[in-house]
């Protein structure tokens, strides 16, 4: 009997205290939830950025003095919520719209976290930004560039990537001063998959080069993941464009250089929009074969010291790859969002959101090459920029232009093995 | 008839008989005994990874790599058979699509685990590059998975209208209780069919890697072509899956070249479904 009570009121005793402890974790804590694609065809993007993000988490939870300006890597956790922890609750969305809504929901609903942060692809973003728009839990976006994503009125999304129509002007600009050096540049290709961002992009640019007079000469579209694209690289050769703008995921970006390359076929200028081109098992799997491929970045890696430089060693050491523009954009949207949060003082949605509307970062203080993160009613970085980058050896991209930036001279005509 | 267009065909055919080569392997399970593989895609991933890691971590030639893809396989294919097969063959057709699905996944990700999400590319041209014929450009490595293929059809027809093991698993296949009652060992025979079937996916694997991307993944998108061809030349029928692998080639080079890529599925889907209309069994499977 009486022991029955003493174990009794141990049991309690213990359920308090773990209770107790058990919220006072809580309390330093903050939980953000990531939906990347961390199964499916574009895995490889969800396992570095995933290596991405827990390196921005060392950043934020530990004192990093050594990275100078970049906010929270001084002291160790968010200084504004009494040195709270960061905590990044992953969630997969198989590279799936669908998915990435539910799962959406299951880090807002089930997890409580404080704020979400993805979904890499452009259809993915739509849909899962759709749910935190809906429960009002702040979504902040780092990579997506379908222009639509900031044009439907939502209050909780935010983005601090460039967006297609920024790119599209990049590219505009960037050829009329390769025609202007004397490169042919009259008729353009658009070849671009059939998801949200490889349609909404190709619109963005087709729409770009209109504007300036420019009409695109030929648009390929296929269907992503693609087995087999010889008829599209037969369709290029055939209409002899001078320059093709590729619109491609990792998967079809490799088969298109495969296949241009058994059917021998370089165009003079070859233009890809990040995505596929910018991820490293990309160019080791066939950077030989497209040596001069022109991309766009915002990331440029600095001298040896810098928080840059630092920061993709750091990257390196975690992931075994080397930092590119797209982890480069994912980690800057994470620091964003988790300054947000610290200047908040809490983890209340009004009150991150509040802060997010408020966010004022100078270029110093990010490790991205933007002019600035300050975000516009849309809730769009108004002061998002990149440049083109070349991939001129097969093995590292330099940066070629625009001028002031530039590493190295555009190299022309595109070389291809 | 421009000089493009035949290019297109040509691709189209080389496309079509290499899809006849990872589709075999799935045909010929289903003829043996009634089971939907849906592990089949993840199948030819393994003999790509085999393939690739023969040639760059092992040091092994282009063409060491092949055979040893089919022996990993095959064996893999006898270890899968008794582990899971002969159990859920027994159980409802449920189970047989749950079992092989979970299989499908468990070697996706393992191989995930192992290998980790990034793309690999096999080194450039270890089998021969492209060469030129009358203008006509052909990928040695494509023409070379086109050759296996017409020579893996042709030796799993023979084996099985012109041997007695071939005899032995058609018994099987028809009556296994029957051929049971004649001395014939069901679990053996159906053992080699699954030894058979993965092996050549698995070769079938080791010839794709030459000239696609390898990912733990892309049994995904193999997967589904072969389920195709398999519907199309009729389930369990060997030859019939050539055909139609020769047939999708085609239609969809042509499709893709004539009236863009992002129609060329469809044109192959109605063509398709329109075909089953008038012959549910396939071009040349049995009712």
């Amino acid at each position: 009997m009486t022991l029955k009570h003493i174990s009794g009121l141990l049991c309690a005793a213990a359920m308090s205290f773990g209770l107790a402890s058990g919220a006072q974790a809580q309390d330093k804590v903050v939980k953000i939830g990531a939906i990347l694609p961390m199964s499916g065809g574009t895995a490889s993007i969800g396992a570095h950025a995933k290596a991405a993000l827990e390196v921005a988490m060392d950043i934020i939870n530990n004192a990093h003095p050594e990275l100078g300006n970049l906010p929270l890597a001084k002291n160790a956790g968010l200084a504004g919520l009494g040195g709270a922890r960061i905590e990044v609750v992953f969630a997969d969305n198989q590279g799936n719209p669908a998915t990435g809504q539910n799962q959406a929901l299951r880090l807002i609903t089930e997890d409580k976290v404080a704020a979400v942060f993805g979904s890499y692809q452009s259809g993915v973003t739509l849909t899962s930004s759709a749910i935190a728009e809906k429960y009002g839990i702040p979504f902040l976006n780092s990579e997506s560039v379908a222009a639509n994503l900031t044009e439907r009125g939502f209050k909780w999304f935010f983005r601090t990537t460039p967006i297609a129509t920024d790119f599209a002007k990049i590219y505009t600009d960037f050829l009329a001063d390769m025609k202007a050096t004397g490169a042919k540049t009259d008729a353009i290709a658009l070849v671009h998959d059939n998801t949200e961002y490889g349609t909404s992009v190709a619109n963005t640019i087709s729409t770009a080069f209109k504007d300036k007079g420019q009409p695109i000469a030929l648009d390929v579209a296929y269907p992503v993941n693609a087995t087999d694209v010889q008829g599209q690289v037969l369709q290029l050769k055939d209409k002899k464009p001078d320059v093709i703008i590729m619109i491609s995921y990792t998967s079809d970006a490799i088969l298109f250089a495969k296949t241009m390359q058994s059917l021998d076929y370089k165009p003079a200028i070859l233009l890809a929009d990040d995505a596929g081109y910018s991820d490293p098992s990309f160019i080791k799997a066939v950077g030989k074969i497209s040596q001069g491929v022109f991309n766009r970045s915002s990331w440029a890696v600095g001298p040896s010291g810098s928080p840059s430089a630092i920061i993709a060693d750091m990257y390196k050491k975690k992931s075994g790859e080397e930092m590119d523009d797209t982890v480069g954009r994912q980690m800057q949207g994470f620091f964003v969002l988790a300054d947000a949060i610290d200047r908040a003082g809490s983890t209340d949605p009004a009150k991150i959101q509040a802060a997010l509307k408020a966010t004022d970062l100078k270029p110093e203080q990010l490790m991205m090459g933007y002019r600035g993160v300050k975000f516009d009613d849309k809730g769009q970085n108004v002061l998002a920029s990149g440049l083109i980058i070349q991939l001129q050896d097969g093995e590292n991209y330099v940066s070629v232009w625009p001028k002031a930036n530039a590493e190295k001279a555009p190299m022309l005509p595109y070389r291809g093995w | 008839m421009s000089f493009v267009l035949v290019q297109v065909i040509v691709g189209g055919l080389l496309l079509g008989a290499v899809y006849a080569l990872f589709s075999s392997g799935l045909t010929l399970v289903w003829g043996m005994m009634n089971i939907v593989n849906f592990a089949h895609g993840d199948f030819v991933m393994l003999g790509m990874y085999v393939a690739y890691v023969v040639y760059t971590l092992m040091g092994g030639g282009p063409l060491l790599g092949a055979p040893l893809a089919t022996l990993v396989l095959a064996t893999l294919g006898v270890v899968v058979y008794f582990a899971l097969i002969r159990d859920i063959m027994k159980g409802p057709m449920l189970a047989q699509i749950l079992g092989t699905f979970g299989l499908a996944l468990l070697l996706r990700y393992s191989v995930f685990w192992w290998f980790g999400a990034n793309f690999l590319s096999m080194p450039q041209n270890i089998v021969g590059g492209t060469f030129a014929v009358a203008g006509l450009r052909i990928e040695a490595s494509r023409l070379l998975a086109g050759v296996v293929a017409l020579l893996v059809t042709l030796g799993l027809h023979l084996l099985l209208t012109r041997t007695s093991l071939g005899s032995r698993m058609l018994a099987v296949a028809e009556d296994a209780t029957a051929a049971q009652l004649m001395g014939i060992r069901p679990d053996t025979m159906q053992a080699i069919a699954w030894a058979i079937a993965a092996g050549a996916t698995g070769l079938a694997g080791a010839l794709i890697a030459n000239f696609f991307y390898i990912v733990p993944t892309v049994g995904e998108t193999l997967g589904i072509v072969a389920f195709v061809t398999v519907s199309l030349g009729g389930f369990g029928s060997v030859p019939g899956a050539l055909v139609a692998g020769l047939l999708i080639g085609v239609i969809e080079s042509l499709s893709g070249y004539l009236i863009g890529a992002i129609y060329k599925d469809i044109i192959v889907y109605v063509l398709f479904l329109f075909f089953l209309w008038f012959r549910p069994q396939g071009l040349m499977g049995k009712m």
